[in-house]
């Protein structure tokens, strides 16, 4: 009897601490800001590490991420549930118009590499061309000493096996990327299957998520699929060196991948204008990689577009994707993504200063 | 004086009683008549909510949204057709029902029948400890360590040996497709069917196996004279439990089934990769931006829910004829 009065006792008290402790959490929090964002799975690890850097740098914005998906991510931002939305593709026809005013803002670069496991074959030293990597995937190409492939890689001994083609199983920007490409380097590809998040595949085995392709080609001979950039360094899977559009072979990597946005940087638009057409895939340069892409904040150029966001949030989210943008970088190359060239971050302060909150420039409020 | 104070005291006991009773009883009618509303509420908005989200799609499609093989999610090339993964569902679930039941109710005989006391406790531990094993669980060890066994030890072998002449085992194997699919189902099944098996057996009355053994039926012939004949009702329902189970699981058939789209999803054979109802939505629900994409998705998830539910008829109608003729053969 005595025991229960105790645990009744201990409960209560339980219960009075527990209501207390949101009133104390209030009173810190005062001066405190929470953005939210939520979209796209791919930059998740790096605005991960952003949120937990930013804390250092200013101790009093929060910062929340849900990477639920760049779909996700837009659906909320046009529902102005989230404070800024995160997708790798930028916004089409339709949502751009559905937004009125939004803004695209490039944060990282991501890069889209052709891993491969052919006995044999090793040091990344198969070489693909994009009709070629087209026809794999369209299924014309089904067996590794195919002519045209053997044509592009006269020193190797290839093997009469089948190819086992695998591709991404789930929607993602991945897939968006890699599908850009082949659009733009094979005809066939570009009127049977098109450019999307998710694609009638002719052909292959689908994995869901960067891990189950690379888990997919490490555990099957003869298997070729498209992953990740960091994800292929980090297995330690061998990939291909793919032929850019100035003929010459490259194989992926930070600095290639730079140069592809470098040699497009100068025909990006404005922060405001509509991005649907920009890509960074089949860029020109004798060193640039062929598949790569932004992945893009958006925001509405009128914060007040949505109401939760005030004066104070209004700074701290320009505050912090100024960071992002300039300082916030450094974090990106130990993580496997690309970070931003001059012209790009440029370009993404003069966006940023153009934001607005009820018509008055936000550095001046 | 007595007497007649004795009864009224009686009698008011019992009206006050009848009354308590009776307030007890009208609250616990009205908990237990608020429960079941609750599951038929949720049928009814599951349902509700279902057909509403996929209306687009179904104004768009038609029938087509059933009968077509196209799943095109392309913009401005929308084409969705629902019925590989209808296909790719009902051969994944046969496959993994037709190794899960055997081995299931096998597993339930050998623990009431064969063995007795401890071993048989054991056993049927372990084998529940099976059931409570989360199906992302399945899906990994199929993924990184099972499929590679089936693809050596089972299906290369057999596409080696008659690859040419049998078309269902005609395509290379990859490891991940239906066949593996189906099998790691019915390992993640088994516990279930077994376990309400083992329940259905043991509400065998002794009466009718000693009747068995009586007659000078041996231990096969008592169990296919009495045991299973008077489980056949409650048999069949643990089988469609697992039915159940197989038909709606998501993440496992995901990871290994290889999620083929559109006609390429349609099995040619055991070594296809194919994809299920529930695995398409779990694959393309996240980032379906396009109106008709996130519809056929919620139209799929709709086919699904039908699916589930006649099934759950099927098995209702079949069970209740079984104890029917049952009833019927003991008399």
């Amino acid at each position: 009897m005595a025991n229960i009065t105790n645990f009744k006792q201990i409960g209560v008290s339980f219960l009075a601490l527990s209501l207390l402790i949101p009133m104390v959490i209030n009173s810190v929090n005062a001066q405190q800001v929470t953005i939210n964002g939520a979209g796209a799975t791919f930059p998740f690890p790096l605005i991960d590490t952003w949120r937990v850097e930013y804390k250092k740098v200013n101790p009093d914005v929060n910062v929340n991420y849900a990477s639920i998906g760049s779909g996700g991510g837009i659906k909320q931002f046009l529902e102005k549930t989230v404070d800024f939305g995160a997708t790798d593709a930028p916004l089409s026809e339709s949502e751009f118009t559905r937004a009125g005013n939004p803004v695209h803002i490039p944060e990282t670069i991501g890069s889209v590499v052709l891993s491969y496991n052919i006995p044999g074959i090793q040091d990344n030293s198969l070489k693909l061309s994009g009709p070629v990597i087209a026809d794999i995937f369209l299924g014309k190409i089904t067996n590794w000493n195919d002519p045209k492939i053997q044509e592009l890689n006269p020193n190797l001994a290839l093997p009469s096996n089948t190819i086992n083609v695998v591709h991404r199983s789930d929607g993602s920007g991945t897939t968006f990327v890699f599908t850009d490409y082949l659009s733009k380097v094979s005809q066939e590809w570009s009127e049977k299957i098109g450019t999307s998040k998710s694609v009638p595949w002719p052909t292959g085995i689908g994995a869901p998520g960067n891990e189950g392709v690379s888990a997919s080609i490490l555990g099957s001979e003869n298997s070729i699929g498209y992953v990740e950039l960091a994800y292929a360094l980090t297995t330690k899977m061998n990939y291909a060196s793919i032929q850019n559009k100035d003929g010459s072979f490259v194989l992926p990597s930070i600095n290639s991948t730079m140069s592809a946005v470098s040699a497009t940087a100068s025909s990006l638009p404005q922060g405001s204008d509509r991005w649907n057409n920009v890509s960074l895939t089949n860029a020109a340069g004798p060193n640039s990689y062929p598949i790569s892409s932004f992945s893009y904040i958006v925001l509405y150029k009128e914060l007040g577009t949505n109401p939760s966001i005030n004066q104070q949030k209004a700074k701290s989210i320009v505050d912090f994707i100024s960071w992002v943008i300039t300082d916030g970088q450094k974090f990106s190359e130990p993580l496997g993504y690309v970070p931003l060239p001059a012209p790009v971050v440029e370009l993404n302060k003069q966006t940023l200063n153009s934001l607005t909150l009820n018509g008055k420039p936000i550095s001046t409020n | 004086m007595n007497s007649k104070d004795h009864k009224a005291e009686v009698a008011h006991l019992i009206r006050s009683k009848s009354n308590k009773f009776n307030t007890g009883d009208k609250f616990f009618k009205a908990l237990v008549f608020g429960a079941s509303v609750y599951a038929l509420f949720m049928v009814v908005l599951v349902f509700y909510a279902l057909s509403e989200g996929s209306i687009p799609i179904f104004l768009k499609e038609g029938v087509n949204f059933i009968t077509g093989t196209d799943w095109n999610s392309v913009e401005g090339r929308e084409s969705f057709g629902a019925l590989p993964y209808i296909i790719g569902t009902l051969i994944s679930s046969s496959i993994a029902m037709a190794i899960a039941v055997p081995i299931s109710i096998g597993i339930a005989i050998f623990v009431n029948e064969m063995v007795s006391g401890k071993i048989g406790t054991v056993l049927s531990f372990i084998v529940e400890l099976l059931a409570a094993v989360p199906s992302i669980i399945y899906g990994l060890w199929a993924l990184f360590v099972f499929r590679f066994w089936i693809r050596d030890y089972v299906e290369l072998p057999l596409h080696n040996t008659f690859g040419d002449n049998l078309y269902i085992f005609a395509r290379t194997p990859f490891g991940l497709d239906v066949f593996t699919a189906g099998i790691v189902l019915a390992i993640m099944i088994i516990p279930i069917i077994s376990a309400v098996s083992r329940e259905v057996i043991k509400a065998v009355p002794h009466s009718q196996k000693e009747a068995a053994y009586a007659l000078g039926a041996t231990r096969w012939e008592m169990v296919k004279t009495a045991i299973l004949p008077y489980g056949k009702s409650g048999l069949l329902g643990a089988s469609f439990l697992g039915l159940g189970r197989a038909i709606g699981e998501t993440i496992l058939v995901t990871m290994i089934i290889g999620n083929a789209v559109g006609l390429s999803a349609i099995p040619t054979s055991l070594f296809s990769p194919s994809q299920t109802l529930s695995s398409i939505i779990a694959n393309e629900f996240n980032e379906a931006s396009g109106d008709f994409h996130l519809s056929a998705l919620i139209g799929l998830g709709l086919v699904l829910f039908m699916m589930t539910l006649f099934i759950n008829v099927i098995s209702i109608f079949i069970v209740s004829k079984v104890t029917k003729s049952n009833s019927n053969l003991r008399e």
